[in-house]
């Protein structure tokens, strides 16, 4: 199918174009762009007063198949995914059995290019069983298709193993993204505070994370390497990564629009969707992750798509498993929370979520709207405001806490390797 | 019913100052009813009460089973542990169960902080919270500030220390929220590794000196310390801990004569409290058993008594 996208407002991270230009899309690039394109025998989306975006690229999410399939599996996920304006998805390793062998990878990438919606690309697992004991077999795991690997989930605890695997990570060329969490605080529910206290949940201290984002800078200084860290969420930890790339050390980060959006007020209402790690922290830290995302510390938003449940959720906060989903919500959060806010601009807001993940995760035919770069192209209503409803979600879980909240933003068509893969009713 | 129109309590912070000081007045004309040759009013005839308990606990129980009888009211045991969450039925499914039944009130007990709110958002009969996690404990506080205003007759003013484990226990949260909606002053002494994060934002002191709070408290409420704290790593020693944090027959005497000195029980005879001390005439933590029933009667009776949640 050709497609011609009429009168589109680009948006680049220099910002939206001054004027509305004509994109020809074939053979799943983008075939031109000029001010004015014929019709022709093509599929014409008419993109006026809307803007036109690269696809957003999500560096972290949780697909749970293999193994969990009654979460969501590649086809649903690929589907919330496309509905949320991503195109290109990376899947934490943490499945059943984690994604730990060239086999696996293998099955996943099968299964995604039956379902054809998004880019799948499978993050590897930094250790066997991702049971923080052996490394994988990393260099294998890149050859089947990995382009980073991780043990989210958790962190590499073991200085030494972490060691040894960002050394392995350096000579393959591939991306280590880091869990932050001192597993031995993890004991605990929730942020640890006075909100804690009140709730009379366990709580977790916020120097879980920054103990091991410092250890991890000190290890990217030392091994004159790039380590990646996954959903950074406290003001200590944006601290240190502000300070190391100070120093010009090879660390990048995300975060997520959880992370922005929510404080652990919200768990006060024990709704087990508000339960998620890291934990939801203090309105100080939200105010840092914005300005941390505002001047570059923090590199990009992913979403942490977690599905679980609702049988799953709906046990006493303390036994509920840890996660949200987040595809759907992600571009409107951002929209609501970063732009509306003016945090970001629309150009910064496509750096964060596709132009650095790309670059970061070293997809050089994406993230931006260009001449034989991959047609992966989004259509956006930037003003238009819309309730969040649990009966809408395509996800086959619906575990998310903003069910209900009114976001402004809404993504309206969804290309991806220039095929049609959603369509707003 | 003194205007009275909450149909759950689970939280003293939920209630105004005036809502505990109907409680407690209340509560005052029930601890007649127990002294009673015949010990039971209709007042709640043809209610039935369900005690919902997920935790091994007697004495709050049957408090609130005697209340509840003496009221007249139809009581029935539902022990959650034995029955059906080893099935893999969620505690609001079981409750859920017990609502279908039309009962007109459950009192909850759970290991897990927030299951009374979670239940009394979704269900109908009016909920009452006898116990969550680390989080409330709401009657043991209302019968504590009950206790202490029988014995010295008022709880503004007062300095009221609460001492021990102040991290894991409802009842410490309860009774801060409590006693400092009374307007009195509360001092939390306990090893920092018991004290919870923030704390100080409930409007209370905290002291590691257990001789801080001796000198010039009205009130001293001690806490259970768990042993397993021990292996939790939150002492070094349960010996250490007795030696800082335990109140014993010498160190009493550096508190005022009339010190009141209170336990929600059970008593770990030998840690927070020397036997000599606990069963010494300061103690009122017999006094305190006796006023749970007759302050969970005025509960039951002001919250049943209001006929819309």
């Amino acid at each position: 199918m050709v497609i011609l996208i009429k009168n589109a407002n680009i948006v680049s991270a220099k910002g939206i174009s001054k004027e509305p230009q004509d994109i020809l899309i074939e053979k799943g690039v983008i075939k031109e762009i000029s001010s004015k394109i014929p019709c022709g025998d093509y599929k014409v989306i008419d993109a006026k007063d809307k803007l036109v975006l690269p696809g957003l690229i999500d560096l972290h999410c949780h697909l749970r198949e293999p193994g969990q399939e009654h979460k969501e599996t590649l086809e649903t996920g690929s589907k919330s995914a496309a509905k949320g304006g991503f195109t290109t998805i990376f899947c934490m390793p943490n499945t059943k059995p984690p994604i730990d062998s060239a086999k696996i990878v293998e099955g996943i990438l099968k299964e995604a290019k039956r379902v054809g919606l998004v880019n799948i690309i499978p993050v590897g697992a930094v250790t066997k069983g991702q049971k923080g004991q052996e490394l994988t077999d990393i260099f294998e795991l890149k050859e089947a298709g990995c382009l980073a690997i991780s043990d989210d989930g958790k962190s590499v605890s073991n200085s030494q193993l972490m060691r040894h695997a960002l050394e392995y990570a350096k000579m393959a060329d591939i991306l280590l993204m880091e869990h932050c969490e001192d597993p031995t605080f993890s004991h605990g529910v929730m942020n640890e505070g006075a909100c804690s206290t009140l709730l009379g949940l366990k709580g977790i201290p916020d120097i879980s994370e920054s103990i091991i984002v410092g250890r991890d800078i000190e290890l990217a200084k030392y091994l004159q390497t790039r380590i990646h860290f996954s959903h950074i969420s406290s003001a200590r930890s944006v601290d240190l990564i502000r300070g190391a790339k100070a120093q010009g050390i090879g660390v990048t980060a995300e975060a997520c629009p959880h992370h922005f959006s929510l404080t652990e007020k919200s768990v006060e209402s024990f709704d087990t969707n508000t339960k998620v790690h890291p934990p939801l922290k203090t309105q100080a830290d939200v105010d840092a992750i914005k300005q941390g995302l505002k001047d570059g510390t923090i590199d990009c938003i992913t979403t942490d798509h977690a599905p679980h449940t609702s049988e799953e959720k709906e046990l006493e906060f303390d036994r509920a498993p840890v996660g949200m989903i987040g595809f759907e919500t992600a571009f409107g959060l951002a929209v609501s929370e970063l732009v509306e806010t003016k945090t970001l601009t629309w150009g910064k807001l496509v750096e964060r979520m596709a132009i650095t993940p790309a670059k970061i995760s070293g997809l050089a035919s994406k993230g931006e709207i260009a001449q034989d770069k991959d047609a992966d192209i989004i259509v956006v209503d930037p003003n238009k405001e819309w309730i969040f409803e649990k009966d809408q979600i395509v996800s086959k879980s619906k575990n998310s806490p903003f069910i209900g909240r009114t976001l402004k933003g809404l993504v309206e068509t969804t290309i991806c390797a220039g095929k049609i893969v959603y369509q707003v009713k | 019913m003194s205007g009275w129109n909450k149909g759950d309590l689970l939280d003293l912070k939920d209630l105004t100052r005036k809502d505990i000081e109907t409680i407690l007045e209340t509560a005052k004309s029930f601890k007649e009813v127990s002294t009673r040759d015949v010990k039971k009013v209709p007042a709640l005839r043809g209610k039935t009460v369900v005690m919902l308990f997920s935790e091994p606990s007697t004495r709050t129980r049957v408090s609130f089973e005697l209340a509840a009888k003496r009221l007249s009211a139809d009581t029935l045991n539902v022990s959650v542990s034995a029955s059906s969450l080893s099935k893999g039925e969620s505690i609001l499914d079981m409750a859920k169960n017990i609502e279908a039944m039309h009962v007109d009130m459950i009192v909850v007990r759970h290991k897990s902080s927030g299951v009374p709110k979670v239940l009394a958002d979704a269900l109908t009969p009016g909920i009452i919270n006898a116990g969550d996690g680390c989080r409330a404990h709401p009657t043991q506080a209302l019968l504590d500030m009950f206790t202490i205003k029988e014995k010295i007759g008022k709880i503004e003013g007062l300095k009221v220390a609460i001492i021990g484990d102040i991290l894991h226990s409802r009842v410490a949260r309860s009774n801060i929220c409590g006693l400092t909606k009374m307007g009195a002053k509360v001092t939390l002494c306990g090893p920092s590794t018991l004290i919870p994060a923030g704390v100080e934002d409930q409007g209370v002191k905290v002291t590691h000196n257990l001789d801080d709070v001796l000198k010039d408290s009205d009130v001293l409420m001690c806490l259970r310390l768990q042993k397993e704290r021990q292996q939790e790593k939150y002492l070094p020693s349960v010996r250490e801990y007795v030696k800082h944090f335990g109140l014993n027959k010498e160190k009493l005497k550096m508190a005022k004569k009339d010190v009141v000195i209170m336990h929600p029980g059970p008593v770990n005879r030998g840690i927070e409290l020397s036997a000599e001390v606990a069963d010494g005439e300061n103690s009122v933590i017999l006094e305190q058993v006796t006023n749970g029933v007759a302050v969970r009667m005025a509960v039951l009776y002001l919250l049943l008594g209001k006929k819309e949640k």
